[in-house]
């Protein structure tokens, strides 16, 4: 439990003046299934997009797979990563987007093999094969010829996780995947879900509202309030005895509400 | 006589009139050339400017800026002198119509490129960063991602300079191309007759922007046909 594959260290996050996220101090290891909860605006979509190189830090380091995301090292100093390093840390992570960010002027297929040709410089045939067995995954075989426009938000979320899959990713993340569904949609994306997280070798950090998944599927669960970590522990422990007055809160709140 | 044609001066205004429509036709031959060249122009260059405005580096953006201002803060038959008079100079030497096309393609490119811009940034930041998340290249992001959501954004609104442009050929016969209206002013001057020349024209003009305003919305139809929300 020494070799995490996330990490980060003091990390500081502020738009401005206004600080998001102050010296978080955030693990998570290989294979590890992490949940973040918390209330509106406490930095979990912050956490996620520092991650996914989507937005840059203001202090701390942000270490994935031992190497530093936002650093580089040269003649054993640390100076801003340049966009070739961010290009190498990036393909070690996928992104799930709340609004899906599919592409809407491609085919499934297309959104599925553009990144696989493009990125990797798989054959045609080879992309094709890929995206194929991850339609197979989601469910969507039949759907591949069709455009994003023509599903139903469930079933574009499945091809988003389908989309950031075919990259190979070792590390997912999930921004709210199933916030912009209709209620009745939400069933088919977390089943997508769960059966990734059986994957033992996937690293996977999601946010979400849906703390019923939650409890199943991750193996730890932290709760963020104002761009800090209050509290975490195992599903169990965070759920049925949360120790902190603010989580107890926030569980209530959402649990009712 | 003009383009080997006579007029007919002789047998009433409809004579007359039948007499001319040639030439005007001829007239209106160089206009929809100059029209569709300049409009050809100026998406090129209109493009280039949107891209280098909208570049990450100041030391590109910021000139593009002043270059694209200094344009549309200009008068097109300001430009049009400059380059008729002022590259011969300097040993350059265009034909009279390609000058005047040059100057309402780099006319129109500034406003073009504004148009680009704004069909740009219309599209969906989500997009950027999905393809960022993919690890896809900025390039490729640009020409494959964002420019197929922008264009057909922008079909009306360029295809609405199209019309524009054709209404600002006649401008070219200061530098003595002979388009559609100038082609009418020659006939006036020796028959004195300008109102059936005149009129005519007009009457050509009419129909061709209705033309080209029905076909630029056919486009606007038949084009975003794949899903691509348009606000
Ligand atoms: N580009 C930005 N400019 C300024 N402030 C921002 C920007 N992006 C996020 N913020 C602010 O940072 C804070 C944290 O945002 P973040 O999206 O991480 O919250 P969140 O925990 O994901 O909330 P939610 O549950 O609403 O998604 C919020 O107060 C937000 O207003
Ligand atoms: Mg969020």
């Amino acid at each position: 439990m020494s070799d995490p594959i996330i990490a980060f260290d003091k990390v500081k996050k502020a738009y401005g003046h206004f600080t998001v996220i102050n010296e978080l101090n955030f693990e998570v290891q290989r294979g590890e299934k992490v949940t973040i909860i918390g209330p509106s605006g406490s930095g979990k979509s912050t956490v996620l997009r520092i991650l996914m190189t989507l937005e840059g830090i203001n202090g701390g380091v942000v270490y994935v797979g031992g190497e530093p995301l936002w650093h580089e090292r040269l003649n054993g100093s640390m100076v801003p990563a340049s966009e070739r390093h961010l290009r190498k840390m990036r393909t070690q992570l996928g992104m799930v987007f709340q609004q899906f960010n599919l592409f809407p002027h491609m085919s499934v297929l297309r959104n599925l093999t553009e990144a696989p040709r493009v990125v990797l410089g798989l054959s045609k045939e080879k992309a094709r094969q890929r995206a194929e067995e991850l339609l197979e995954l989601v469910g969507l075989v039949d759907q591949a010829h069709k455009f994003p426009g023509q599903l139903s938000g469930g079933q574009q979320q499945r091809v988003g996780i389908a989309r950031a899959l075919a990259m190979r990713p070792k590390i997912m993340l999930f921004d709210e995947p199933t916030s912009a569904l209709d209620p009745e949609l939400v069933g088919e994306v977390l089943n997508v879900i769960r059966k990734l997280a059986a994957e033992h070798d996937l690293t996977m950090v999601m946010v979400t509202h849906e703390m019923r998944f939650a409890r199943e599927i991750s193996d730890r669960v932290c709760f963020f309030d104002k761009g800090r970590i209050h509290e975490q522990g195992t599903p169990e422990q965070l759920f049925s005895q949360p120790k902190e007055q603010r989580t107890r809160e926030f569980l209530k709140a959402v649990l009712n509400g | 006589m003009l383009y080997g044609f006579t007029w007919d001066t002789g047998h009433g205004e409809l004579a007359f009139a039948i007499s001319i429509l040639p030439i005007l036709l001829m007239g209106l031959i160089t206009t929809l050339e100059a029209a569709f060249l300049g409009f050809f122009v100026a998406c090129v260059l209109g493009m280039g400017f949107a891209v280098l405005r909208g570049a990450r580096s100041r030391l590109v953006a910021w000139p593009t800026a002043v270059v694209i201002e200094f344009i549309r803060d200009t008068p097109l038959i300001a430009q049009l002198f400059f380059l008729y008079y002022v590259l011969p100079d300097y040993g350059i030497l265009f034909p009279a119509f390609l000058t005047g096309t040059l100057a309402l393609g780099i006319q129109y490119s500034a406003y073009m490129s504004e148009v680009y811009r704004a069909g740009i940034q219309a599209v969906d930041r989500g997009q950027r960063e999905a393809a960022k998340s993919l690890d896809l290249p900025p390039a490729r992001t640009f020409t494959h991602v964002i420019l197929p959501q922008a264009i057909p954004r922008v079909i009306p609104a360029l295809g609405n300079y199209l019309v524009s442009i054709m209404k600002d050929v006649p401008v070219l016969s200061v530098v003595t191309v002979i388009e559609m209206l100038n082609a009418a002013k020659i006939i006036g001057d020796q028959t004195f007759d300008y109102l059936v020349p005149l009129s005519m024209v007009g009457g050509i003009y009419l129909i061709l922007t209705i033309v080209a305003s029905a076909l630029v919305r056919l486009v606007d139809v038949k084009l975003p046909k794949r899903g691509i929300s348009l606000r």
